[in-house]
């Protein structure tokens, strides 16, 4: 360890508009981050409803190191359980999706109800008469460590601390908002895939909150002339600062929606598939692209007629997995189907104007690690952590994650 | 079986289009499709709950061409080779004079920094027609093992 980082971080005094990089790479932090942010007070994704839709379903989910079941039991209702025997600590659940009358550890029968009350434990009384737990051995004292549960829109999320509030008022009027007009229908998952990107989370949980970057690093848009840049459009932060919204209207195409059916509009595009971009209108606020975020590591898009939801999670200190899961509404026609299909190109592992931040944030991890004592700077858009209604040019996303992650560290 | 010749024909179909990528003559990749073909990259547990999307898709050259046009000038990666290793496929008629193919394939990917690291693992299942006396492929489902994709993919497999 370098001297620099023998000694506790002190932020710089210019507030959130600055980042050490040591915080990428620090194993004290990376280790007091399991604690306060992962089992602090907050609501972290687990999984979707439609992963558990049935009693007896059961589903992974993962927060920070902490390996998570999610079940719906015999009337209903959903459980988060930690994913680890009461009594050796073995997983309990080994498959990612699964569905069961009870949850049985492998290692020696433990037996759990779904809502992680221990039912059973193999010999308990021994065999003809010898051996078995002690007398006074408690059952109800043994059991799955259950955690907190809230849904959302169809969205399942888990909290370890009792100082977390009610769902809404930790997403607040905004988000809330958003997720109902997104999420707030019967959905169908239509793909699930993930991608290991190799640097801290943080580095994810900046770039997606990063509305500066998006049309420089990712030129596809640009060098195929299919997106304006002088469309309506802005950042939204949640009062608090640690949500975001980044959304953008194709106006122009609003403009000229009469056009809609003539080619040429998209043979303009340079494309030799323009039917890429082809869409149809969802919704009638003309935002056609939104990238919301939810505090810390969940992200929901609609790229176009393209809804995703993204969840990232740290392998590691330098390691991260992101997760996409695309979705469609239970009542799409097999068009809209097929649709939001070829418009998952876009994003994605292999997305046309999302593949870039598979490795983005990796040439920061390697350019920044050994100068943890230098600092990012973060002051496009201002210093402050405020809504940027009218332009995207600005950092104000990222700083408002810097302020909710400092407050949560204590730094 | 096909006929001998429509075998080797096949067999020589599925090293060309893998080695066209190994050989970074990407611009010629789309020429082994025929002008509607279809093209997937999708992991195995989406191939078999039957999902929609997979991680890559093309309907017709020309989505194809465009992979390839924003690889070439608008996609930002760290530069890398792609080296494929071909099993024998196993190759059965189609009613209409077609072939399907399934050949499962390991592909190694070499970053600019030196390491070859089996970036992955899977089978092609194939389609393919007779256009004007050359073999094509009509359809093509690139099955991968994992659904976890290393740092991204921007070259096709
Ligand atoms: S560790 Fe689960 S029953 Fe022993
Ligand atoms: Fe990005």
């Amino acid at each position: 360890m370098s001297a620099a980082l023998a000694q506790p971080l002190r932020w710089p005094a210019e507030g959130n508009t600055r980042v050490p990089f040591r915080v990428y790479s620090d194993p004290d932090i990376h280790a007091r981050e399991q604690e306060r942010v992962f089992r602090g007070p907050l609501w972290h994704y687990l999984c979707l409803e439609i992963d558990v839709p049935n009693p007896g379903d059961y589903c992974l989910g993962e927060i920070g190191e902490i390996p998570i079941v999610v079940t719906r039991d015999a009337e209903g209702a959903l459980h988060a359980l930690v994913n680890r025997c009461a009594h050796k600590g073995a997983l309990v659940c080994l498959k990612e999706r699964g569905n069961a009358e009870a949850l049985t550890c492998v290692y020696h029968s433990w037996t759990y109800e779904l809502d992680g009350h221990l039912r059973s434990v193999a010999f308990r009384h021994g065999l003809r008469g010898k051996g078995g737990m002690p007398e006074d051995f408690d059952p109800v004292k043994h059991r799955l460590q259950p955690i907190r549960l809230a849904t959302f829109c169809g969205l399942v999320f888990g909290s370890f601390s009792d100082m977390t509030p009610d769902i809404e008022t930790f997403l607040g009027p905004q988000v809330a908002g958003v997720l109902r007009r997104n999420l707030g229908r019967k959905l169908v998952r239509l793909g699930r895939h993930s991608q290991i990107i190799h640097n801290n989370w943080k580095l994810y949980a900046e770039n997606v909150r990063d509305s500066y970057h998006a049309t420089l690093l990712h030129t596809f848009y640009t060098t195929f002339k299919v997106n304006r840049l002088d469309m309506d459009g802005g950042m939204i932060l949640s009062d608090d600062g640690r949500h975001s919204l980044s959304y953008s209207k194709r106006g122009s195409l609003q403009e000229s929606s009469e056009y809609s059916g003539v080619h040429s509009a998209q043979y303009k595009s340079g494309l030799h598939g323009p039917e890429l971009l082809d869409g149809f209108t969802e919704f009638d606020d003309g935002i056609t692209h939104m990238i919301q975020t939810v505090f810390p590591t969940l992200t929901v898009q609609l790229t176009l007629n393209s809804l995703a939801v993204r969840f990232f999670t740290p392998r590691g200190m330098d390691r991260t997995e992101l997760f996409w899961n695309y979705l469609g509404y239970a009542d799409d026609p097999p068009e809209r189907t097929a649709l939001r299909a070829r418009q998952a190109n876009l994003t994605g592992a292999a997305g046309l104007v999302s593949l870039e931040d598979g490795c983005i944030n990796e040439f920061v991890q390697r350019g920044s690690r050994g100068s943890p004592e230098a600092t990012e700077f973060l002051e496009m858009g201002g210093r402050d952590v405020a809504s940027s209604d009218g332009s995207r040019a600005t950092e104000t996303g990222i700083r408002g994650f810097w302020q909710a992650w400092r407050g949560l560290m204590g730094l | 079986m096909p006929a001998p010749d429509l075998a080797v024909r096949a067999e020589a179909l599925l090293l060309a289009a893998a080695h066209a990528i190994d050989d970074d003559a990407l611009e010629s990749w789309p020429d082994f499709f025929t002008r509607d073909a279809s093209y997937r990259i999708v992991p195995r547990d989406s191939h078999a709950a039957g999902e929609p999307i997979g991680i890559l898709s093309c309907q017709g050259q020309g989505m194809m061409r465009d992979r390839i046009l924003a690889l070439r000038t608008a996609n930002i990666y760290e530069p890398h080779t792609l080296c494929h290793v071909l099993s024998r496929p196993v190759l059965t008629d189609m009613a209409d004079g077609g072939v399907t193919s399934r050949c499962n394939f390991a592909l190694f990917r070499t970053q600019q920094a030196g390491s070859t690291e089996l970036f992955a693992a899977g089978r092609y299942l194939d389609r393919m027609v007779e256009e004007g006396g050359v073999l094509r492929f009509a359809a093509r489902e690139v099955v991968l093992e994992s659904r976890r994709v290393d740092i991204l993919i921007v070259l096709p497999i």
